[in-house]
């Protein structure tokens, strides 16, 4: 699998990323999915409502999850994946991560420090939950 | 029967299916029985000790049986179980 995602996507979950700083943001992928691809076709921001330490967690409930499919499905689309943040640390998925993910989502994941964002990756989780697949990101 | 509507992530590992005609009187009930239909849910589902996941939010109609009587909820023949995923991660 593969998740093609334009520039203008991608800048606004920069722009996200660097607005947060230094929280954690977080937002949902949104678009089709056509077998060996999928097409990213809109970016929309969540709210992240971890109690604390929101430099280190986010969450995004289960209500906004639930708006967000709605939404989607309204404009013939789906819910791909999710975005976070990762403030002054890298584009890789911590072991927090891993055991709250849902398989066939793409989470991507971007490295952001004062300066900006750092790096972009995206994560498929294995099957057996074990570990992630790293996802090829086509611009 | 009642129903469980399955979020798409999970779908794969129920047949493809988006909704699972179920038996049972309670949610509990609801989703052992659904996990026997298709047990490669079970790992997503629940933790080794057999606890449901904390990302994993079952509501009935509109609410999180969190909030109403949990597994014990009562479900009826015409009721609908969602399995909705709440996105939680972080950093290290
Ligand atoms: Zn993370």
């Amino acid at each position: 699998m593969a998740l093609k995602i334009g520039q203008g996507d991608l800048r606004n979950i920069h722009r996200h990323a660097e607005e947060a700083y230094p929280e954690e943001c977080a937002g949902a992928l949104v678009g089709m999915d056509v077998g060996e691809v999928k097409i990213v076709v809109d970016v929309w921001r969540a709210e992240n409502t971890h109690e604390e330490e929101r430099s280190r967690r986010f969450l995004i409930r289960p209500e906004q999850v639930r708006e967000f499919e709605e939404r989607a499905r309204e404009r013939d689309m789906d819910v791909l994946g999710f975005y976070h943040s990762h403030p002054d640390h890298p584009a890789e998925p911590s072991e927090y991560d891993r055991e709250h993910a849902w398989p066939y989502y793409s989470y991507v994941i971007a490295s952001v420090t004062q300066e900006g964002v750092k790096d972009v990756k995206s994560w498929v989780l294995r099957d057996d939950r074990s570990g992630y697949e790293q996802e090829e990101l086509v611009r | 029967m009642p129903k469980v509507k399955i979020p798409t992530p999970l779908r794969q590992y129920a047949g493809g299916n988006a909704e699972v005609e179920v038996s049972g009187s309670t949610a509990g009930e609801a989703l052992r029985d659904l996990t026997e239909r298709h047990p490669e849910l079970r790992n997503h589902l629940y933790t080794g000790d057999g606890k449901l996941r904390s990302f994993v939010n079952v509501y009935k109609g509109d609410e999180d049986i969190r909030y109403l009587d949990g597994q014990e909820t009562e479900i009826s023949e015409g009721d609908e179980l969602s399995i909705i995923p709440s996105i939680a991660g972080g950093e290290s």
